[in-house]
């Protein structure tokens, strides 16, 4: 097992696995103060049917095409709701629900068929799903290591931007800030996070995190600045330990070991947080 | 010189009109007080000229230029219910947002702003709170955090949307001697406000307003039984008290 992490292409999925989890935590923060969990959680399952799609057009694996099908089908996702919420009388939480399910049937039903039609090397398009870190080649890690470290810098320029359109965004535009540009700049980097995240973490469980990193560290601090890098160091932590995890239990898928390793934070969290956390807070009223 | 002129100013939410026509003039070093019956559309005014709705017509003017042109020398006090007041920010991080502006895109606040943004909270009598988050604050509290930020923005003209709205009687002086002070310093400040009794007091301009325009102009002349009829129609007789000391002074 220790021949195992000392091999130089885990340990390079490990540093992208940390660079993954740390760049999650960070746009997590603004993603779960923004309250679009939910829409970010629909723009990630939204992201099979590219991927499938690609695969169906171009009967070849190749990564980058993969990545830019599931941007296409995401932004749709993501335009469709807002589309549904203005001219319609459907409520946010049912609009994002039902646009969520039928991106994510529209993928299965992609996977379903180029697994019963297409010959030849299937490239484990599944992993897609629930993620497979130990699927990952040199170059796919190259991606996600420079991706993140890319979503990181533009997260800490924007960083005073971002607390104050997310906080009081007529005021910011007041002041004359470019609030839509910076909608836009939040929303590239969610839907960059996602598609760099599927092949490791998965469509399904890669919004979650998203959150769990972020509503973990929002236990410790009352201060944004301190929650975005403890969020990152939660995202990574749980980021290197579901990858370990499931390459040393061959064939674990990756994704939800690394869901599991943010539950446990978030639970000790939520006991123990210093600010609002569960037990803190009995200690706290039993002084008084 | 006129600090601000509206002039034809139309809003409709969903094809309703909330505001038709509006046409106004605000004198530079004026207390405006804006008065009008809910719905009246006052919200609605300061975020259109403020350009934070869209507008169907309307041309906005701020000492006499366009007011995309003179963004920087307007502050705005929205109303306390308008932010996340669990959001993980203390007061001193909220009072350094109105020197956004100032410090441009990108770049940290420094030094010299975060001692403005002290400043600015030490003037509302907040400096022991800089470091408490904001939901832990009162609500008068939480207003003079807002009042503190548009200090720091140290603007020209100031929007204030109904900021007595819950505030004890110490923070309401508060906010009126600030803006007395703004006032003192030539600028000019336009205040939402609801409490009939108080108006001649705090304001010497006013802009009556449903909809469109009632009067605007001094509080002597336009500051009317004869307008806050028109102004506030049949729901004038809820008015009590306030219209009988109306009718003495008429
Ligand atoms: N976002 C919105 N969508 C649709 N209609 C709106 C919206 N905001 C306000 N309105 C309507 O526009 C009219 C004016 O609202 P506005 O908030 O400007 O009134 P106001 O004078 O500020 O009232 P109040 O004294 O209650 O604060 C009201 O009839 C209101 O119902
Ligand atoms: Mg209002």
């Amino acid at each position: 097992m220790f021949d195992l992490l000392s091999n130089a292409n885990t340990q390079w999925v490990l540093i992208g696995s940390i660079m993954l989890g740390f760049a999650s935590g960070v746009i997590g923060s603004f993603v779960l103060l923004k309250k679009q969990s939910l829409i970010s959680d629909a723009m990630a399952h939204a992201t099979l049917p590219g991927v499938g799609l690609m695969y169906i057009i171009f009967e070849y694996k190749s990564i980058p095409l993969f990545l830019i099908g599931a941007t296409i089908t995401a932004l749709l996702a993501t335009y469709s709701i807002q589309l549904i919420i203005k001219h319609s009388r459907i409520k946010t939480d049912a609009a994002i629900g039902s646009v969520l399910s039928v991106f994510f049937a529209l993928g299965i039903v992609f996977l379903t068929y180029i697994s019963k039609n297409t010959s030849g090397n299937r490239s484990g398009l599944d992993d897609f799903i629930f993620g497979q870190a130990a699927s990952l080649v040199a170059s796919d890690v190259r991606m996600i290591t420079i991706g993140s470290a890319i979503l990181i810098i533009l997260s800490a320029l924007f960083f005073k931007e971002f607390k104050i359109t997310i906080f009081d965004p007529l005021y910011a535009m007041g002041l004359g800030l470019p609030v839509r540009f910076l909608n836009l700049v939040l929303l590239g980097l969610v839907v960059g996070i996602v598609v760099i995240g599927i092949q490791m973490v998965g469509v399904v469980l890669i919004a979650a995190l998203l959150i769990t990193p972020p509503l973990s560290a929002r236990y410790w601090t009352d201060k944004l600045g301190r929650m975005t890098i403890l969020s990152g160091v939660f995202g990574a932590v749980s980021g290197v330990a579901g990858t370990v995890i499931s390459t040393i239990g061959e064939g674990l898928p990756t994704g939800p070991i690394i869901v599991l390793c943010a539950s446990i934070i978030f639970l000790f969290s939520l006991l123990f947080g210093s600010k609002k956390g569960f037990i803190p807070k009995v200690v706290s009223t039993h002084e008084l | 010189m006129n600090a601000l002129s509206v002039q034809n100013l139309t809003v409709t939410y969903d094809k309703t009109p909330v505001l038709q026509k509006v046409g106004f003039e605000i004198p530079k070093g004026s207390l405006t007080g804006i008065i009008g019956p809910n719905g009246a559309g006052k919200s609605t005014l300061i975020k259109a000229i403020l350009q934070l709705i869209p507008r169907i017509s309307g041309d906005i003017q701020v000492y006499g230029k366009p007011y995309h042109r003179q963004r920087r020398l307007i502050g705005y006090v929205p109303q306390r219910s308008e932010v996340d007041w669990d959001f993980p920010t203390s007061a001193l991080d909220v009072v350094l947002m109105g020197r956004y502006g100032h410090i441009g895109l990108i770049k940290r606040p420094g030094k010299k702003e975060i001692q403005i943004a002290k400043e600015a909270l030490r003037k509302v009598g907040m400096e022991e709170y800089q470091d408490r988050q904001i939901s832990q604050l009162s609500g008068g509290q939480q207003q003079r955090v807002f009042l503190a930020r548009a200090l720091a923005q140290d603007a020209q003209i100031y929007f204030m949307d109904e900021p007595f709205v819950g505030v004890d009687a110490a923070t309401e002086k508060a906010i009126i001697q600030l803006m007395q002070e703004w006032k003192e310093e030539g600028k000019t400040v336009l205040v939402v406000h609801h409490d009939l009794q108080t108006v001649e007091d705090y304001f010497d301009h006013v802009l009556l307003l449903n909809k469109s325009p009632v009067g605007c102009g001094p509080t002597q002349k336009v500051f009317t039984m004869e307008n806050l009829k028109q102004t506030y129609g049949g729901s004038l007789k809820f008015l009590g008290e306030n219209s009988v000391v109306l009718q003495e002074r008429v």
